[in-house]
């Protein structure tokens, strides 16, 4: 193990659960300098360790948990951890990132990643007390619990109610393709499915706890540093997160036309007061609650009334993301639907986005025939059908997609693409989905810049990968023609590396705008950990992560025998099906200025017109050992 | 204790340097705080040098879903830490009221954690002493650091009178009824739930 070096604590275990063995590993620093933490770590791992074209719920494929060199300091949401693995429901690069008190408890025990491999024989769990991992059985125990029970259970089990959880529900024990991993109840790994590659490895959850001290590198400076950072976190910049949380964009994009409505036929909906931020704040906001070390405190736990007639009492945490699919989207315009909808996806433990596209989707095919009566089941709340609007039928929807209780859940459990395929006929034209990830809230004909940052982005379409809406949203560029797009392709280029960064450090997105630029992250950085570091290092670690997970998946297509420039576009129904109405009524994205764009998005990065890095590009990343793989 | 944190401790309390001596104790509005730990984390680092949440003097409470609070030391009248304690490393310090840990006595038993009904006491994980909060008055920078750090301003230094006979949690309960001094957020203002309208 390398000296002086704080903030990382290097340690990795690899965790065999087929023959139960833990081996332990330490990471260089050299490889921490150059991978800086989460997303870059599992770009690396999967790279150096996937056998390319392996199913992604094979036994032996690696699941990757890490954490960057922050948790348990006081920077600003500091405390987050990332999960990767080929994604099941993409079969792609797959990676999530959560928050809440996981990532501060698995530095305090002293880890920096474990990677996973192999199956359990039986259902189990993985419970770390500082260096202690202990495989357990969990077959009568927790299997087949929610989430939130199995956190509880866990912690009441070894007596500590602070025992970090991260857990998967039934559905990720059904191999539900978009299943997620709840910890701290309201935070999930939501994206890409990590929690199916859970469920695919017997594995219904991993606790830590940890008791040990962490020192950092420049404490005096780092205090200071610290103290200006969280007064900048409760500055303007963040006013949004703090006041209505993210649902105030149902207002904001309603009144651009950019709220996806109608399982994406339009931007604009004329219920969305209903389902805004500000109703939210005066009728169903209870308390805004913060994860460990976060000055921001986003999480808005909205809860039913105690007299609601359906669902009583219902407590969940409320974001923009979670609401608009099973809101606008669906046409559900009933609050306390969407609440017992957002509630049931993180107990049974299933992508909240996802799960919403899913829902709409099923709307619109039950309309179009392609889902029958039958498929539906014989619950009474079906008997008129799945129609829009129908918010108990919403509900019920995903219990059954994550108990794949009727023939409908099961197909839907599948993801949109594979439902659309199973459907067949012309299902795939109303499918919101990119890579085979569910569209997130952003009614793209609307926002062309995003357009292009959607499509490009590695892990399916995604709004985390490049900012791209920020220049659309604040009027930088026009939102609705692809003009000046060498301009917008160099900020999405850009963006990819600060976003790359923030998830590989980890911190929280909503912090992007408390740091000027990479040379006040990098400052922050050095003062942790005590590796030298500066702007231009971390801006190139961004682009040598970014450019890696790209060439995973340039490997994964070849094994499939697809060329990848084919994927990165955008549903079918936003090239040929223009919005119906509202203030961006008629627009669609032309096909052919988009594919410029996306080619244009190329070049700018320093890769060829098909969408590979350059042999000379990849050496100037420090990506060598790529060059004659992809 | 050295004279120099006692001259650090008074300048705390300069305010009412006329009036009779009074008791300080820290205390959290549940309305702002958000169960973030920070508190915990700067409680550790301003002691010890380092972050660790179980070496804190103060201690974040959430019970789920929407309880969050923090406590510390109440300075109460029965002291059950004091009569436990069997090395009789405990004392109260005449002038804040505070408790006082002797290192040299203490031998970590951690009976004074088992008798705080507020669990405001902790066994350090390194030095196996009790520790408890001073305000931060044996730290570099004598003031409690907790509150300095607080990213939404919830806790509060406030006089107690010593010679009245109360219950700390019915103290704590009198002054949240009574409300915290408001803090200028701009147009970001605390959100308390309003009663349905219709």
């Amino acid at each position: 193990m390398e000296e002086n070096i704080y903030g990382y604590s290097l340690k990795c275990a690899r965790i065999d659960l087929t023959k139960g063995t833990i081996k332990i590993e330490y990471l260089s620093k050299k490889f921490c300098e150059e991978y800086i933490g989460g997303y870059g770590f599992i770009a690396k791992i999967l790279w150096d360790e996937f056998k390319p074209g392996t199913d992604a719920l094979d036994p032996s494929v690696p699941l990757i948990w890490c954490i960057g060199p922050f948790p348990g300091t006081i920077l600003p949401t500091s405390s987050k951890y990332g999960v990767g693995a080929k994604s099941p429901l993409t079969n792609r690069f797959g990676f999530g990132i959560s928050s809440g008190s996981f990532g501060a408890q698995m530095r305090r025990a002293g880890w920096n990643m474990f990677i996973i491999t192999g199956k359990a024989p039986e259902p189990s769990f993985i419970y770390i007390e500082n260096d202690n991992i202990n495989i357990i059985p969990c077959k009568d125990s927790l299997w087949g619990k929610d989430t939130w029970t199995t956190e509880d259970e866990i912690r009441s089990m070894f007596s500590d109610q602070r025992i970090a959880v991260a857990a998967i529900g039934p559905a990720g024990e059904r191999l539900v393709k978009f299943a997620c991993i709840t910890n701290d109840r309201n935070r999930q790994v939501g994206r890409t499915g990590m929690g199916c590659v859970m469920g695919s490895k017997n594995l219904k959850a991993i606790a830590v706890k940890g008791t040990n001290s962490i020192p950092i590198y420049n404490p005096k400076k780092f205090m200071e540093r610290a103290k200006e950072l969280i007064k900048l976190a409760n500055s303007s910049d963040t006013l949004k997160y703090r006041l209505h949380g993210t649902p105030v964009n149902t207002m904001n994009f309603n009144k651009l036309g950019v709220l996806p409505t109608k399982n994406f036929q339009t931007g604009y909906w004329d219920k969305a007061y209903k389902v805004s931020g500000e109703e939210m704040s005066k009728v169903w906001v209870v308390k805004k609650a913060a994860c460990s070390q976060c000055p921001i405190a986003c999480d808005h736990i909205v809860a039913t009334k105690p007299d609601d007639p359906d669902w009583p009492n219902v407590f969940v945490s409320m974001d923009f993301e979670s609401l608009f699919g099973f809101g606008p989207l669906s046409l559900v315009d009933h609050f306390p639907a969407i609440i017992k909808a957002v509630e049931l996806c993180d107990r049974l433990g299933m992508d909240s986005i996802s799960s919403g596209i899913i829902t709409a989707f099923a709307m619109e095919a039950y309309e179009k025939g392609y889902i029958t009566k039958e498929m539906l089941g014989d619950n009474p709340v079906y008997k008129n059908g799945f129609n829009w609007g129908d918010g108990k039928a919403e509900v019920q929807m995903v219990e059954d997609i994550a108990y794949r209780k009727t023939k409908c859940g099961d197909i839907l459990a599948e993801g949109v693409r594979k439902a659309a395929k199973i459907l067949g006929g012309e299902a795939y034209k109303f499918a919101m989905h990119g890579k085979g990830l569910e569209h997130p809230g952003y009614e793209l004909k609307g926002l062309k810049t995003a357009s292009i940052g959607f499509a490009v982005s590695p892990r399916g379409m995604c709004h985390l990968r490049n900012n791209a809406y920020g220049p659309d949203v604040k009027g930088d560029f026009d939102r609705l023609t692809f003009d000046k797009i060498e301009d917008r392709v160099k900020y999405i280029a850009k963006q990819d590396s600060m976003m790359a960064i923030i998830d590989s450090l980890i911190v929280c997105k909503f912090t992007r705008g408390i740091y000027k630029d990479f040379q006040e992250m990098a400052e922050v950085y050095e003062m942790v950990t005590g590796i030298q570091m500066d702007g231009k290092k971390l801006e190139m670690a961004g682009q040598r992560i970014v450019d890696l997970a790209k060439c995973f998946n340039i490997r994964e297509c070849h094994a499939e025998g697809i060329e990848p420039i084919s994927e990165d576009t955008l549903p079918w129904r936003h090239f040929h099906e223009p919005n119906l109405d509202g203030p961006t009524k008629g627009a669609y994205i032309n096909e052919e200025e988009f594919k410029k764009g996306i080619i244009a998005y190329y070049i700018a990065r320093g890769w060829d017109e098909k969408g590979y890095p350059k042999p000379e590009t990849l050496k100037m990343r420090g990506l060598e050992f790529v060059i004659g793989k992809i | 204790m050295s004279s120099n944190s006692v001259t650090k401790f008074e300048s705390l309390a300069e305010s009412n340097i006329n009036e009779k001596p009074k008791y300080k104790i820290l205390v959290v509005d549940p309305q702002r705080c958000d169960g973030c730990e920070t508190c915990e984390s700067v409680c550790s680092m301003a002691h010890d040098n380092e972050f660790n949440p179980l070496n804190t003097r103060i201690h974040r409470v959430r019970i789920e879903p929407i309880i969050n609070f923090a406590m510390n030391c109440q300075i109460c009248d029965h002291k059950h830490c004091i009569e436990v304690c069997q090395p009789k490393a405990l004392s109260t310090d005449e002038e804040t009221g505070l408790l006082v840990v002797n290192d040299n006595k203490c031998d970590g038993c951690a009976a004074c954690v088992k008798a705080c009904p507020y669990g405001a006491i902790v066994v350090h994980t390194k030095k196996n002493k009790a520790i408890v909060c001073d305000l931060c008055r044996f730290t570099e920078k004598g003031q409690p650091q907790c509150k300095e750090y607080c990213p939404k301003d919830a806790i509060f230094l406030i006089e107690i009178d010593p010679n009245e006979k109360i219950d700390p949690i019915e103290r704590i309960l009198k002054i949240i009824q009574k409300g915290f001094p408001n803090i200028d957020y701009g147009k970001d203002s605390i959100i308390i739930r309003t009663p349905d309208k219709n």
